[in-house]
């Protein structure tokens, strides 16, 4: 079995509903990723999952010198940043990727397969 | 002493990708298995001419391979590969029956030619590990360096290990659009040997277009139900067949129109016209719908039927491009219809047809708009077609012949 991170990218300002147009949209696209969540957990696929808040929420530490250098923002200036992301345990990346599909559709986005080291 | 080397170039030919799928499959490891294959046929070149040629030369090769493996395993003594070690001394059994089909050779064609591998990345592996080209062979063939082909060989091998594409025949469910992704990476190595795309190549590499055939029918006797897998077999054979006609002795490219047909390989025209005829059948008879192929493979059929381009049955040709159209809606399968248009209605139909297309970065594009042109009298606009198309075309063969057409209009003042 392999762990593969399943990432999610979304603009990099979010508007009233969030990356959704409308909140019919947001919430039929949260009713969706929640079912799949569960069929995740049912099927034995389930690591973690979870959204993130903006990416203008982030801090970025450096701990390498005597003091930690705190700076504000993401780590690198992007349109687009990580939104959210599922981690998954899966056999192969033919069944990370049937499931890769199953969420893009739910949670209306693309997503990214990458597997962990070992 | 060149009997010898002939068997062993036979049986490379013959043996190379069933050795190494099946030291695959018992390795778990594409770069293992490679580097093993390719020793065990080292050590033939050694041995054969001295010993001579085993009765079983595959199975010979087979188990030379198998040996060294467990050597080299042995001597890097980790513990994990001590475990493996003892998995491969075990596991001469058939491999567990999780796909439609069961043998290695057809698993090694489908991780070679995994989705999550860049198309670039799945032709290089497809010749390398199912062809057994060298890596300095795939390098020439696609105008790269060898080192560059070799990190992009070695980039696509720690990719499947790494993101765990599986050694295996995809289930019934994905198999259609599987075994068309393989289809479409044998293509594009035919495509590339019948006009390649390169300046400063020849016009036509025989070398690619006779590995894409060969591994087409490799395919095909893996997957002897797949209509698409006989139609693109069929397909590659009829246009292999008009080869020795396709060059001129002065090197330009000549027109299906300008061929010399009785240069025409004939035995591949009848290999190419039978398997379109067994297609025939079973879509008549049976629920398949031909694809794209098939239907491709039919109108070469066609074409290669008429003795003479005026016997050409090009209502029957348009009729099969209606049907691609109705599959594959792509301006290109357009386009290639108004050719068979123009025969049939006259270039004026056909140059309507074409002016609508979305197509100008295509060069036959353009060298199709400028012989509808040249044909209607309208001499400045065909001059300037040719220009573009000259322009945008790569194939050396093609140049010469789209040049000496644009030569024989009278100036434009």
């Amino acid at each position: 079995m392999t762990q593969y991170m399943m990432s999610v990218y979304g603009p990099a300002d979010y508007a009233e509903y969030g990356t959704y147009p409308s909140e019919e949209a947001m919430k039929q696209a949260m009713a969706d990723t929640g079912k799949f969540n569960e069929r995740l957990q049912e099927q034995g696929y389930w690591v973690f999952a979870n959204g993130l808040a903006q990416a203008t929420t982030a801090t970025v530490v450096d701990g390498q010198g005597a003091e930690p250098v705190i700076t504000d923002g993401p780590y690198l200036e992007s349109k687009e940043y990580l939104g959210g992301f599922w981690i998954i345990e899966a056999p192969d990346l033919d069944v990370a990727l049937r499931l890769a599909a199953e969420g893009s559709k739910a949670c209306r986005g693309k997503v990214e397969v990458r597997p962990f080291q070992g | 002493m060149t009997l010898i080397a002939d068997a062993i170039t036979r049986v490379y030919r013959e043996e190379w990708a069933r050795v190494v799928a099946g030291l695959a499959r018992r390795l778990g490891d594409l770069d293992l298995a490679e580097e093993m294959a390719a020793e065990a046929f080292a050590v033939a070149v050694e041995r054969w001419p001295a010993d001579g040629v085993p009765p079983n030369p595959g199975a010979w090769i087979t188990t030379t391979a198998n040996r060294r493996a467990i050597d080299r395993l042995r001597r890097e003594s980790r513990r994990d590969d001590k475990q493996q070690e003892a998995q491969m001394l075990l596991d001469d059994s058939p491999p567990e029956p999780v796909g439609v089909i069961e043998d290695d050779r057809l698993r090694l064609i489908f991780i070679c030619c995994h989705p999550a591998l860049g198309v670039e990345a799945r032709i290089a592996l497809t010749l390398r590990l199912v062809g057994g080209l060298t890596v300095a062979e795939i390098a020439r063939a696609f105008l790269v360096q060898e080192a560059t082909m070799g990190q992009r060989i070695t980039r696509a091998k720690s990719k499947i290990k790494a993101a765990g594409i599986p050694y295996r025949v995809p289930s019934s469910e994905d198999l259609p659009a599987r075994t068309s992704g393989v289809l479409a990476v044998l293509f594009l190595v035919f495509n590339e040997g019948y006009l390649a795309s390169a300046p400063d190549q020849e016009a036509v590499r025989s070398d690619l277009t006779s590995e894409a055939i060969r591994l087409t029918r490799l395919l095909r006797v893996l997957l002897p139900d797949d209509g698409e897998v006989t139609g693109l077999l069929a397909l590659m054979l009829l246009t292999e067949a008009r080869r020795p006609a396709r060059v001129s002795a002065s090197g330009e490219l000549v027109t299906l129109d300008e061929q010399d047909r009785g240069a025409w390989d004939a035995r591949l025209i009848a290999e190419g016209q039978a398997l379109v005829r067994e297609r025939l059948v079973a879509v008549s008879s049976g629920r398949a719908r031909p694809g794209r192929y098939q239907i491709l493979a039919a109108i070469n059929a066609v074409h290669t039927s008429a003795r003479d381009i005026r016997d050409t049955d090009w209502s029957q040709i348009v009729a099969l491009y209606d049907q691609l159209a109705a599959i594959d809606p792509s301006p290109i399968v357009v386009l290639n219809r108004s050719v068979a248009l123009a025969e049939l209605d006259g270039p004026e139909v056909a140059l309507a047809v074409v002016e609508g297309l979305e197509l100008d970065q295509y060069h036959a594009y353009h060298a199709t708009r400028a012989d509808l042109l040249r044909r209607l009298g309208r001499s400045v606009a065909a001059h300037a077609a040719y220009e573009r198309a000259i322009e945008l075309a790569g194939n050396t063969a093609e140049i010469a012949y789209l040049t000496r057409r644009r030569d024989q209009l009278g100036r434009p003042r």
